[in-house]
């Protein structure tokens, strides 16, 4: 009897704290661990007897790589629950800031996470040396993104100037055409990413996914739409708790999600892209099919061409938008507060990211529930993994561990979101 | 010439939500040549390659919150020459010191479906309440351009220039017409380190204090202010309750108002 185990005591280039176990025995893979241990910080719990106004800048300490996803989810919770529609130029600065984040979120997890994964370098600084041009352009790419983020948000990291309503100051026309040379560079760049990433070896892997995401029926989702999934999911986001669960277990201090009737489900870039292939403006839909991608795909390796055509869809998006902006009278609109419950679902960079609020007459939060798209994924990482070793069962142990590691980085994950850090070990007995 | 040793620098993660450490990833125009200069010697956001310590600069985000990292902490002080924190989770605490205020419990269970599954303590703390720390780096998220200028002054050492004054002198300097006396908007900027450039102020809002508490705060006065513009007394509360509630200045006058 032989067994052994893959360790990976902390899982690198993946944001937050998190460790993977997979035990082998007798050549089969016997238990599979993707363990999120970051300590809990409880959110959920002390947004309680906060103002429902406050909730965008505390939700967005959640997560210091994707806080517009968090600020874009509770306003659209706060504004149901008043009963207000936030239309025309104040919503599509909002999605405008929202491709903001994703240029900043696809191009640090592109070049700089999981790129070297594929080129065997431990990282993007290793990576410059012998690529220095490609990873220049790449933080340049990123900086476009996180100089959008700054005009909308005031800074990159935990933007300042979104409010329920709308924004506190608006920019001008102006302002925002200064940024239209950059874009057009970062379109094209995001492009030639498409092509390059399209390059790279990808291992095996497909399984029969659940595929989760938004639906919106005029364009690419990001803030609105419908939840569907290619297995049957058709509901509005009313209705997530009906249709999804969590449940804790034991190895994590994130809560685990399922669809109820069928289990685990796989959420982001993916999902996107499978549920909206139509909606992609025709620049990124052609960019994806020379890049030899079908309408759908499910190898999850490849998620990082998908990321890429999903890139030059967001700098497609935002140079349409600046392009139609007319600066509004007032930077937002009036939103008093009611007694009600509602609901948030926003599409962050790495997957859908619901919010259901409570609250009560004087706008004071009573409850809060917050499913980050990382404790979606959770389950989806580990089949996954336990496909991949199966199938890999006799590769060296140093390259199993680093693809292993690879299947978890696929998903971005964000594990401060979801717990809100990695760890891999592989066992052989 | 003599082939001399970079500086090796390790970036560490307590309890956060990883902004601080990824404002080092956004120094897009100076990552490069930080690179260039240090060793980035342990840094599991950016490399898989971990070189092992002493390090000479050891970056610490987050707060203690629970057994294991209060020992960690004290094994990362073992082998750092030179310890920062940065943000205002491991200088002060985070947002997540506002279970500091009620019963850790009450909050496992509120999250929590199997509440004995998880291990954490009752406080969340700042590094400094556990190991003694060389520099305390403010904000929520810090500023990238204090910490670039930090870690150049540690590597020269020399004092860093980043100034314990208030948000208000930064606001003169831009320009900003003062928002509480001139829109009657509360705002914390009097009380508050400088560092963010008075952000909030320039986009017509008031400051809520990312960077927390300056020198000599005059917190009891600003609290006085408050409630001559008709703020009601538990907003007040809320409003020194953010993301520095358990520093002491700001802990001391939310509980004032809270009696």
């Amino acid at each position: 009897m032989k067994s052994k185990s893959i360790k990976v005591d902390y899982l690198a280039r993946v944001e937050g704290e998190g460790r993977l176990l997979v035990k082998i025995k007798n050549n089969k893979v016997s238990d599979v661990k993707f363990n999120i241990i970051e300590p809990p910080r409880f959110f959920e719990a002390f947004l309680r007897g906060r103002r429902f106004t406050e909730a965008p800048d505390i939700t967005a300490r959640i997560c210091g790589i994707c806080p517009v996803a968090y600020q874009m989810s509770s306003l659209h919770a706060m504004e149901s629950i008043c009963g207000k529609k936030v239309t025309g130029p104040l919503r599509d600065l909002r999605r405008l800031l929202y491709c903001g984040e994703y240029i900043e979120s696809h191009a640090l997890h592109i070049y700089l996470l999981h790129a070297p994964d594929f080129l065997g370098y431990e990282d993007a600084i290793q990576m410059a040396k012998d690529h220095p041009e490609l990873v220049k352009k790449a933080l340049r790419l990123k900086k476009i993104g996180n100089d959008l983020m700054i005009l909308l948000g005031g800074r990159e990291i935990h933007p300042i100037n979104v409010k329920v309503g709308g924004f506190y100051k608006v920019p001008t026309k102006k302002q925002l055409e200064e940024h239209i040379e950059p874009l057009k560079w970062a379109l094209e760049f995001a492009l030639e990413t498409v092509k390059v990433t399209a390059t790279l070896p990808f291992p095996d892997l497909e399984r029969d996914y659940e595929f989760v995401s938004l639906h919106h029926p005029e364009e690419y989702p990001l803030c609105e739409g419908k939840l569907v999934s290619n297995k049957g999911v058709d509901i509005t986001i009313d209705d997530f708790l009906k249709c999804f669960e969590e449940e804790h277990v034991e190895h994590s201090t994130s809560l685990h999600a399922r669809v109820k009737a069928r289990g685990d489900y796989l959420v982001g870039p993916m999902a996107r892209y499978n549920n909206n292939f139509d909606r992609l403006p025709a620049v990124a839909r052609k960019a994806a099919k020379e890049a030899g991608l079908e309408k759908s795909c499910s190898n999850p390796f490849k998620s990082i061409i998908v990321r890429a055509v999903e890139t030059a869809f967001a700098c497609h998006e935002a140079l349409r938008l600046i392009k139609k902006y007319e600066m509004p009278d007032k930077p937002y609109v009036e939103v008093k507060p009611r007694q009600g419950t509602g609901h948030g679902c926003t599409e962050a960079p790495r997957g859908i990211l619901y919010h259901r609020y409570k609250i009560d007459s004087n706008g004071v939060i009573q409850d809060a529930r917050i499913i980050p798209p990382t404790s979606q994924n959770q389950k989806s990482i580990e089949a996954d993994l336990l496909r991949f070793v199966e199938k890999n069962i006799e590769l060296p142990h140093d390259k199993l561990t680093w693809q292993c590691e690879q299947v978890v980085r696929n998903y971005d994950p964000c594990i401060s979101c979801s717990c809100h850090f990695l760890k891999l070990k592989i066992e052989r007995e | 010439m003599s082939t001399k040793k970079k500086p090796k620098l390790a970036v560490w993660k307590f309890a956060s939500c990883d902004g601080c450490q990824l404002s080092l990833l956004d120094c897009e125009d100076e990552l490069l040549a930080v690179a260039g200069e240090v060793h980035i010697a342990n840094f599991p956001e950016a490399s898989r390659a971990v070189v092992r310590g002493p390090y000479d600069i050891s970056l610490v985000e987050g707060s203690i919150t629970t057994p294991h990292d209060a020992e960690r902490i004290h094994k990362i002080r073992r082998v750092s020459k030179s310890l920062i924190t940065i943000g205002a989770c491991a200088t002060a605490g985070g947002i997540q010191s506002l279970r500091n205020f009620k019963d850790v419990r009450d909050f496992i269970s509120i999250v929590y479906a199997s509440p004995q599954f998880i291990d954490t303590l009752n406080k969340s703390t700042a590094i400094s309440d556990h190991v003694t720390v060389d520099f305390e780096l403010r904000g929520c998220p810090i500023n990238k351009y204090q910490l670039v200028e930090l870690i150049n002054a540690t590597l020269n050492g020399r004092k860093p220039n980043i100034p314990t004054y208030s948000v208000c002198v930064e606001c003169k300097r831009k320009g900003i017409v003062c928002v509480m006396v001139a829109a009657g908007t509360p705002c914390l900027g009097p009380v508050t380190q400088a560092g963010c450039g008075a952000l909030c102020p320039s986009y017509n809002r008031g400051c809520y204090s990312c960077f927390g508490p300056k020198e000599t705060p005059n917190t009891t006065s600003l609290g006085a202010w408050f409630e001559h513009l008709n703020v009601p007394k538990d907003d007040i509360v809320r409003a020194f309750r953010g993301f520095n509630a358990y520093a002491e200045p700001f802990r001391k006058e939310s509980e004032a108002y809270e009696k």
